[in-house]
């Protein structure tokens, strides 16, 4: 029981992160019609995002040490980063420290600014191309940005640590009044909680705000809202913007608990498909519902007690539940009548 | 001749003599010379042109004739490979039956896959070919029916190898001087070559591109009968229009699983051939970025067009083994004429898309070709040519080999 439950909570995160890419990928689909295969390399910029706030809190100016020596006798060189000598060791050490989440801050405008320009840029011209053409001028984009990273960032994963507060685990067991203990990673939970903060903002923007009013008009009809005088376009670029920010955030938050590497994208890009069409094209809550359900039955199939009976079977899972879904419900879980069917 | 209308004859004439002569061909440069890295001649590399030619001939039935993209075609390719080894394990070190056996083996899982998938169309099919590659690329991968049987059936990660103590009924575990004996057709050595040398060139005739490149015509031939024939015609209708299809009371499914079968089966012969060539196989070559490169090879050259996936496979291969190789001493000594400052600032300039970095380019051309040539390199022949031919009088007659499917 403990074990399905840690197991769960496992689940979660990796939930999470398939949720929020899924978001994104069905936020494009929604609005714009168009199959984004970049998207996970959206995702692998956002955790470099970390990466890269990481390595500019941490450059360093080098100073002799006047009271250090070497067995020699000269002076040891010491690395000070200039946020230390700006702020202080203490304010300093606790700004790199905090690299990661404050690498969102970062995120946010690069990744919208990304967003802006690969729509007006590219995807714009493809709206009336059909979808092999999408998915194959965004699958080639994919590989550009994934060799553009790996130029300047190298092909080793590069670790991106937590802010030390969240190093450690939460025991879970005395809480729900068991006894053995459920240790599970402060970070994890943060991850978690953070998506569900995403995914909360971005439902309350689509269905609160007069703009994800008009967004989802959009949605179910374009061409209305287009001849009531309103420049659904422009609006549509900004929620190509909105879905890569989202999918950036999954990224940076995501560093810590996998080192960013350049190919993580492609991994999580497959999946993340898998995830939207379970959940049903064009479906938000859809995308939400089947990215945490099937980061658990990964999860939850990665157990010993379950390998032991079916080995590998966590490697398969979602495939297997995926093609079954298909077949049995061919629109996913929540997909809405007339969505890309030819 | 053979059946096909004048300027198919003359294609398939021409890529024959490209095939034959490849080991020309692709050795322009004297051995000695600065420029004998774009050497291509070397029979590992020519077996590969001609493999993933038969590969991208076969995507490019399912892609160029129908419309539908599958994202999992690489899947098609592993299976072959790991039929041809188990081939090769339990029967005869002799590649034709290791070949028949690949080529059932992936017909029977298209057909199974195909019947599944190509219930839905469009994205929806993208994801489930993919979906039914990633499984069974972790299915090898982990060897997932081997740990059911209790014998390693695709050996894991490690990979499906030829052994010394393999049965072998129809010949010999060993060869005398106790080593695995080669792959071969009726005796004659696969990894054979013959070499030539004319002044400062060495030209390199290896049996095994031979029989590759003898199956490569084979293939592409038949492509060109099923490009002609009615069944092409009827995909090609199901591209078009498929609610046009449905009204006029045809049922598609037939055609679009027979045409995922063939596909498939071109794939396990590609795959079939990999492991003729180098017994052993893999679940890496079932990975689905595997796939995307037969979709890249198909796109590259021109869906929908004969000679195109051949075109884009030895261009992506060409790439991936020859400016793979470009270093920066490569470099530096092409623009050592220049001055320093500059040299060093154009070998900067170029170092990011040569060498390691090479797919950039690849990916770069890629988006080039998908958003402003459609038709891929054979329509930017086709362009280039037109402008020549602009003042020269035309027959109407649109070059049927030539113009993509629609």
């Amino acid at each position: 029981m403990d074990a399905i439950l840690l197991q769960f909570l496992n689940g979660l995160d990796k939930g999470s992160a398939y949720a929020l890419i899924a978001l994104g990928l069905t936020l494009i689909f929604g609005t714009l019609g168009v199959v984004n295969f970049a998207h996970g390399a959206l995702f692998m910029i956002g955790a470099f995002c970390s990466v890269t706030l990481q390595r500019i809190l941490t450059l360093s100016s080098e100073t002799l040490s006047e009271t250090e020596k070497d067995f020699l006798g000269n002076p040891l060189k010491i690395k000070t980063p200039y946020v230390e000598n700006w702020f202080g060791p203490e304010v300093g050490g606790a700004i790199i420290d905090w690299a990661v989440p404050l690498a969102i801050l970062l995120a946010i405008p690069v990744m919208l600014l990304i967003g802006f320009i690969m729509e007006r840029g590219l995807i714009k011209h493809f709206y009336k191309r059909p979808h092999a053409d999408q998915i194959l001028v965004t699958f080639g984009l994919a590989i550009v940005l994934q060799e553009v990273i790996k130029y300047f960032y190298g092909a080793n994963p590069i670790p991106t640590p937590a802010p030390s507060a969240f190093v450690g685990s939460f025991d879970f067991g005395p809480l729900l009044g068991l006894d053995t203990s459920l240790a599970y990673p402060y970070w994890r939970l943060v991850y978690f909680g953070f998506s569900a903060l995403i995914i909360g903002a971005v439902f309350a923007f689509l269905q609160f705000t007069t703009f994800g009013m008009v967004v989802r008009a959009g949605m179910a009809d374009r061409e209305t809202v287009g001849l009531l005088g309103i420049d659904i376009d422009r609006r549509f670029t900004i929620m190509f913007g909105i879905a890569a920010a989202v999918a950036g955030l999954a990224g940076v938050m995501y560093a810590p608990i996998n080192s960013p590497n350049y190919h993580m994208g492609m991994d999580f890009l497959v999946l993340s498909f898998v995830v939207v069409v379970v959940g049903g094209m064009g479906s938000l809550p859809g995308a939400v519902l089947a990215g945490f359900m099937l980061g658990i039955l990964e999860s939850l199939a990665s157990m010993n007690e379950v390998k032991n009976i079916l080995p590998g079977i966590d490697q398969i899972i979602i495939y297997v539940v995926a093609i079954i879904i298909l077949l049995t419900r061919p629109r996913g879980l929540m997909g809405r009548k007339g969505v890309m069917e030819e | 001749m053979f059946g096909l209308q004048k300027n198919d004859t003359r294609l398939l004439i021409f890529v024959a003599f490209l095939a034959m002569a490849a080991p020309f061909l692709l050795n322009p440069f004297p051995v000695d010379s600065a420029m004998a890295q774009f050497n291509a001649g070397y029979p590992d590399l020519m077996q590969r042109f001609v493999i993933f030619g038969i590969f991208a001939i076969g995507f490019n039935l399912l892609f160029g004739l129908t419309g539908y993209l599958s994202f999992g075609h690489a899947a098609f390719l592993g299976l072959g490979s790991y039929g041809a080894v188990w081939m090769f394990k339990l029967l005869s070190m002799n590649i034709i039956p290791a070949i028949l056996l690949s080529i059932i083996v992936a017909g029977l899982f298209a057909l199974v896959i195909g019947f599944i998938s190509l219930r839905r169309s469009g994205i929806y099919f993208s994801i489930l070919t993919l979906a039914f590659a990633q499984m069974m690329f972790a299915i090898a991968y982990s060897d997932l029916i081997g740990r059911f049987v209790g014998t390693p059936i695709t050996n894991g990660e490690t990979g499906l190898q030829l052994a010394l103590d393999d049965p072998r009924i129809l010949g010999v575990s060993a060869t005398p001087d106790g080593s695995i004996p080669l792959t071969n057709l009726f005796g004659m050595d696969m990894r054979s070559v013959a070499e030539l040398e004319v002044g400062g060139w060495l030209f390199t005739f290896s049996f095994g591109y031979y029989v590759c490149a003898v199956l490569m015509l084979l293939s592409f031939y038949l492509a060109i009968r099923i490009f002609r024939s009615p069944f092409g015609l009827m995909l090609r209708a199901v591209k078009s229009n498929q609610q046009r299809m449905n009204y006029t009371g045809l049922n598609k499914r037939p055609y679009t699983l027979a045409v995922f079968v063939i596909s498939g089966m071109y794939a396990g012969l590609a795959g079939g051939l990999m492991a003729s060539m180098d017994p052993l196989a893999g679940a890496e070559r079932m990975q689905w970025t595997a796939s995307g490169e037969v979709v890249l090879m198909t796109i590259l050259g021109g869906a929908g067009t004969l000679i195109g996936p051949v075109l884009g496979a030895g261009f992506i291969k060409y790439f991936e083994n020859i400016f793979a190789k470009i270093n920066d001493n490569v470099l530096h000594s092409w623009f050592s004429f220049m001055p320093d400052g500059i040299e060093d600032m154009m070998v900067a300039i170029i170092h990011p898309f040569v060498g390691k970095g090479w797919h950039l380019t690849l990916g770069l051309l890629f988006m080039l070709v998908v958003i402003f040539l459609p038709g891929g390199l054979v329509e930017g022949g086709q362009r280039i040519g037109k402008m020549f031919k602009r003042q020269q009088p035309q027959d109407d007659s649109p070059d049927a080999s030539k113009t993509p499917a629609e």
